[in-house]
C-alpha cells in the first residue's frame, strides 16, 4: 500500500492506494500518529483503496477517536467494495463518509 | 486440488494471498468476489499467524479446492494449533458507537457475512476451517 501525504493548512490528507490489511495498516497507523499532534483535521481519500480488512478498520476507529477531539476525520471517495464492508460492520454509522 | 504449506507467520499473508489470486485468475473469478475472498484470507491466516500458536511457532496448510458444477471456490486453513472454532464466538454488536466499540470479532464476522458458506472442523489434533464462495 502506498501513502501519499498532502497538508493545506491544518488539515492532512491522506491518499492510500492499494490494500488496507493486517500487513499494511500498521503503516497507515504510523502515518497518523506521526501527525496527529500538528495537524486538527483529517481526511482519508480512498479513491484508489483496493479494499480493507479488519485491522484497517482498527486503525480508522481509533483515528476517528484520535480526531473526534479535534476537527475530526473525514473519509472520501470510497468504492462499492469499502462501503460494503462499513455497512456490514455498523462503521458506515461511525465514520464520517462522503 | 492446490496446497500450500507455510510458516504461520503475518509476514507470509502476502505470499499466501499472490497463491490464491493466481488460482482464482485462473478460475476468471470476478474481481469483487477475488477481493472479498483476499479480505477472508487475510482475516483467517492473522489469527491463525497470531494466536494457533506459542512463541516457537508452527506451520499451517491451505487447501485449494474447485466445485465446477456450482462454481464454487472452497478454501482449508489447516494448523495444528490450539484448539479454536472461531464460529462459535458470538457477533460483535455492530450497532454500538465509536466509544462503545470493542476492538475484537470484526475479522470473522466480515467473513461468515461475505462467503456463502463456513464450516469447522478439529481432527487429528488440527483445526480446519473451510470457506465457500461462488465465484
Amino acid at each position: 500500500m502506498k501513502i501519499n501525504k498532502n497538508l493545506e493548512g491544518n488539515t492532512l490528507t491522506l491518499a492510500l492506494e492499494g490494500r488496507l490489511d493486517t500487513t499494511t495498516a500498521p503503516d497507515l497507523e504510523q502515518a497518523i500518529k506521526a501527525e496527529l499532534n500538528r495537524v486538527d483535521a483529517l481526511v482519508l481519500d480512498f479513491s484508489k483503496l483496493e479494499y480493507i480488512s479488519s485491522a484497517g478498520l482498527r486503525v480508522l476507529l481509533s483515528a476517528h477517536k484520535a480526531m473526534a477531539q479535534k476537527g475530526g476525520m473525514k473519509v472520501t471517495h470510497v468504492s462499492e467494495m469499502v462501503m460494503e464492508v462499513f455497512e456490514v460492520t455498523g462503521f458506515s454509522d461511525i465514520l464520517n463518509v462522503e | 486440488m492446490k496446497e500450500l504449506t507455510l510458516d504461520a507467520k503475518i509476514e507470509n499473508i502476502p505470499s499466501l494471498t499472490a497463491f490464491v489470486d493466481e488460482w482464482l485468475e485462473g478460475l476468471e473469478c470476478p474481481i469483487k468476489a477475488q477481493m472479498q475472498i483476499d479480505v477472508a484470507v487475510d482475516e483467517i491466516f492473522s489469527n491463525i499467524a497470531q494466536y494457533a500458536y506459542g512463541p516457537e511457532g508452527g506451520t499451517a496448510v491451505i487447501r485449494l479446492e474447485f466445485d465446477a458444477a456450482d462454481r464454487t471456490a472452497m478454501i482449508s486453513f489447516i494448523d495444528s494449533g490450539v484448539s479454536y472454532d472461531p464460529l462459535s464466538k458470538a457477533d460483535p454488536d455492530v450497532t454500538l458507537s465509536a466509544e462503545e466499540r470493542e476492538i475484537g470479532g470484526l475479522g470473522i464476522f466480515l467473513v461468515k457475512k461475505t462467503m456463502d458458506a463456513m464450516e469447522y472442523r478439529r481432527e487429528d489434533d488440527r483445526n480446519m476451517l473451510t470457506i465457500h464462495k461462488r465465484i
